[in-house]
């Protein structure tokens, strides 16, 4: 603590130490603002702030976020109240992917793409959300006391009390009102608030606001398998401390886990969803609904040929324990898992960019192991070079009804060589087209890009995944191999629209990154999500009944919402559950419908997925979880544990008690 | 000179009252603002770049283009959060056409070549910190800036930079540990 009081002390002291202005630049300077100044003659009543380009990319939080900020800001309405007592629904939402034969035809694309980015271009995108500055993982040589040093270091005296409740104590109130740039509600509820000017600003487009049914009756969003966001959480909380609240996307720690959802039967759609009504663990006012799509396994042995190429990252940053050897590591437990005609290639980049290993055989297991003991890091990164070398092996290897992806593997240090991501994605966007696909698995925390990750894996129509432990790597690479590697729905977007009668409020919990336009749902030009073999994907509302006590939103005075026909006459439907696919290949989407009812049975699966849900909800600094806490969610996940067969959900326990303890 | 603009009445005036006059074209008004605010805008600019030469080219930058940018100041905020927010803002744009140009260093690269000169002692703290400054990402370098250089509050400083306090003290966390690890390894040398 005093090392670390010290340190800061230091800084201060240095940075405090600043040259004294010189007369002579001070007057120039001084001139020539006043040489502007009488150059303004009128003063325009536009803002020059607001003409100051946001050429930026989006950091830290994914492509998409300015999109998606973009897409809270015109959602918004005026329609959040603080309190967090009401009565809601949880609905949550479980897409079961089928298991059983491939069709030749479902065997191309792979799981979540994120809208495409082109289409929202003529929007200005106003918001940028800063990174959620990767956490350097001071780790490996961490040492106890070390981590007790930190925790102590929580509590000293440099004004770090907020730490652990980042939305408490809004910003001081003499400062005016610069966009509040809290996560949760401040923001929300100023509907009109001014966009704030920073491209770092996290702003608004923070957790899903409740949204009034009468006003909003629908609500549109495309799929997410992705998961590394819980890996993220869960390297933060180990190496003893909260994770960044935006580091943290409720719903890519809900997916993390297998649940034992219903398959799809032989014959129908390739993944089948189901509805589960429950009621809201931390608000007793409310429900909650799960809509769940299990995604349809193919047998193994019926899947084709696969063509991989590892792009690996082998920077100077690169050769910590945690990175290149856990990877070594990593792709050589995959390998047992391919099958003798799959086809591995090996690209390394760092300085220059090598192919190590041409096409060769799985089958030549050892031919594959040499070459990848034989990656060393050194150098520095130049990752567009290694994607294009990638990309065009990868072209090369392709065979019909064959399936060619993209594995990078990297830290997330593209910064030398390019001077343009959005170009890169861009880049990756177009080659998604030609039919090879990009994965992501991020290693280690030195200078992880989140953001680069998530983009790349979104316009490569692959999923982005944080290894941070081998029993990770088994879990990704090996037994989800199918579902990382086969695609079997593209495009998969998920619309509900709520029975006002049975719903009055209702609040899509996570997801954030993954909102679409309502018209979108019916556009099948609009980019969305893939869902793999065997992925499961799990959405989760929380819904207020009318009249409900917990309801966040009075009746408007003028307004008298017309019942319609369907509300009088669906009796108890909640709502009706829209989903939209496209099977690989196809052009034009494939649409299932089924009405959301009131009475369903809970499974230990829907709490313990409930439970997760409040865990980060809870590390987002939620607002609308009222008193319920890390015990709670920690009663609830140990109830529902189920069986658990790898550990997973155990896992998730002890992260919420060390959440618990590190929140105190 | 500065000093010929500035009318001994305008001396005491509050910030706020002196943006708010310049914004309708007081001349005078802004003339008293600026010649208060150069140094905290120049002080502020050397602990984002690390560079008195490039920390000067961005001040004369910043007063450049502060009478545009001063009618959108609408005194919703102190006037000093508005202009470290500009002066923030400045940096980070000077920063991506940096990196736009080529050039590797984002600030605080420059340093130990600038300060060559300067006796040893000195020199030797200098070093320290633009070592330190450079262990920092550009995210955290400007929220060390802000909290230790300009001793503003998290909350103050939160404002400044867009974000929540709650990220403003995690920034300052990894800061700490930033440090700690820095330390750590020259303790090993």
């Amino acid at each position: 603590m005093t090392r670390d009081t010290d340190d800061l002390a230091m800084l201060k002291a240095a940075l405090q130490s600043n040259p004294v202005s010189d007369p002579a630049a001070k007057s120039a300077a001084i001139e020539r603002a006043m040489a502007a100044f009488e150059k303004l003659e009128v003063p325009p009543q536009g803002s020059a702030q607001d003409l100051r380009p946001t050429s930026d990319r989006p950091k830290g939080v994914g492509l998409l976020s300015g999109v998606r900020s973009m897409f809270e800001i015109l959602k918004l309405k005026p329609v959040l109240a603080l309190s967090t007592s009401a009565a809601a629904l949880f609905l949550g939402l479980a897409i079961y992917l089928p298991q059983g034969g491939f069709g030749p035809g479902l065997s191309d694309s792979s799981p979540i793409a994120a809208p495409d980015s082109a289409v929202f271009e003529e929007a200005p995108v106003v918001l940028a959300e800063p990174a959620p500055a990767p956490a350097p993982k001071p780790a490996a040589k961490r040492a106890p006391a070390e981590a007790r040093a930190r925790t102590e270091a929580v509590a000293d005296n440099m004004r770090v009390e907020s730490l652990v409740a980042p939305q408490s104590e809004a910003a001081a109130d003499d400062l005016g009102a610069f966009a509040l740039a809290e996560p949760t509600i401040a923001a929300i509820d100023a509907p009109g608030a001014q966009v704030p000017e920073s491209t770092e600003a996290f702003a608004n487009a923070e957790a899903n606001p409740v949204k009034v049914t009468a006003n909003e009756p629908v609500s549109t969003f495309s799929v997410d398998v992705d998961t590394a966001s819980y890996a993220i959480i869960r390297d933060a909380l180990s190496g003893d401390y909260l994770p960044d609240p935006l580091s943290v996307r409720v719903e890519e720690m809900v997916n993390y886990f297998p649940y034992d959802y219903p398959a799809p039967d032989v014959g129908e759609a390739p993944f089948r969803p189901t509805v589960t009504v429950m009621p809201t663990p931390w608000n007793p006012g409310t429900r909650l609904v799960q809509i769940t799509l299990q995604g349809r396994m193919p047998a193994v042995a019926e899947r084709p040929a696969l063509n991989l190429v590892f792009l690996i990252d082998t920077s100077g940053s690169m050769q910590d324990p945690d990175k290149l050897p856990l990877l070594k590591q990593s792709l050589g437990l995959m390998l047992s898992q391919l099958r003798p005609e799959d086809q591995v290639a090996i690209i390394a980049y760092a300085g220059s960019a090598g192919q190590v290993l041409p096409p060769t055989a799985a089958a030549e297991r050892g031919t594959i192991l040499a070459a990848l003991d034989r990656l060393d890091a050194g150098g520095s990164t130049a990752g567009a070079e290694g994607l294009q070398l990638a990309y065009q092996v990868a072209e090369g290897m392709g065979g019909k009804g064959e399936v060619s992806r993209i594995l990078l593997a990297t830290d997330g240090d593209f910064n030398v060589g390019i001077d343009d991501p959005a170009g890169l994605e861009a880049y990756v966007a177009r080659k998604r087209d030609s039919g090879v696909y990009l994965s992501v698995l991020g290693f280690g925390r030195g200078n992880l890009d989140d953001a680069v990750m998530q983009s790349l894996a979104q316009n490569g129509n692959g999923t982005a995944a944080f290894i941070d432990t081998l029993q990770e790597a088994r879990k990704v690479l090996v037994d989800q191999l199918t579902g990382a590697l086969f695609p079997i729905a593209d495009e998969v977007k998920i619309q509900v629209e709520w029975n006002p009668a049975m719903v009055a409020e209702y609040r899509l919990i996570g997801y954030e990154t993954r909102a679409l336009r309502r018209e979108d749902f019916n556009n099948d030009a609009i980019d969305a999500g893939e869902i793999g073999a065997g992925h499961q994907v799990t959405a989760i509302y929380e819904v207020t009944a009318p009249g409900s006590p917990a309801l966040l939103n009075d009746p408007l005075r003028y307004g008298t919402p017309e019942a319609t026909v369907a509300s009088q006459t669906a009796g108890p439907e909640l709502g009706f559950l829209r989903l939209r696919y496209k099977a690989p290949d196809e052009d034009v989407s494939a649409l299932i419908e089924t009405p959301i009812l009131a009475e369903t049975p809970v499974t230990p699966d829907a709490n313990f997925a409930a439970a997760i849900a409040g865990f980060g909800q809870l590390l987002r600094g939620s607002v609308y979880l009222g008193a319920w806490d890390y015990a709670q969610a920690i009663d609830l996940a140990v109830a529902n544990r189920g069986d658990d067969p790898f550990g997973y959900r155990v896992e998730a326990v002890n992260l919420m008690r060390l959440a618990q303890s590190l929140s105190r | 000179m500065a000093c010929v603009f500035v009318s001994k009445m305008k001396m005491d005036t509050p910030d706020q009252t002196l943006a708010e006059a310049a914004a309708n074209g007081d001349r005078a008004a802004f003339a008293a603002l600026i010649s208060r605010h150069y140094d905290r805008v120049f002080g502020l600019c050397w602990r984002l770049t690390g560079s008195k030469a490039d920390a000067e080219d961005l001040t004369q930058d910043i007063c450049a283009a502060l009478p545009a940018k001063l009618q959108s100041w609408r005194a919703e905020a102190r006037f000093t959060t508005w202009l470290y927010r500009v002066v923030v803002n400045a940096a980070h744009d000077a920063r991506r056409r940096n990196q736009t140009r080529g050039r590797a260093a984002d600030g605080w690269g420059t340093w130990e070549i600038a300060r060559q000169d300067a006796i040893s002692e000195d020199r030797a703290a200098m070093d320290w910190l633009a070592q330190s400054m450079q262990r920092l990402s550009s995210e955290l370098r400007d929220t060390v800036a802000l909290v230790l250089g300009e001793e503003l509050t998290q909350a103050e400083a939160a404002q400044v930079l867009g974000l929540s306090e709650g990220t403003v003290a995690w920034r300052m966390s990894e800061v700490k540990k930033r440090l700690r690890a820095m330390a750590a390894e020259e303790a090993k040398l």
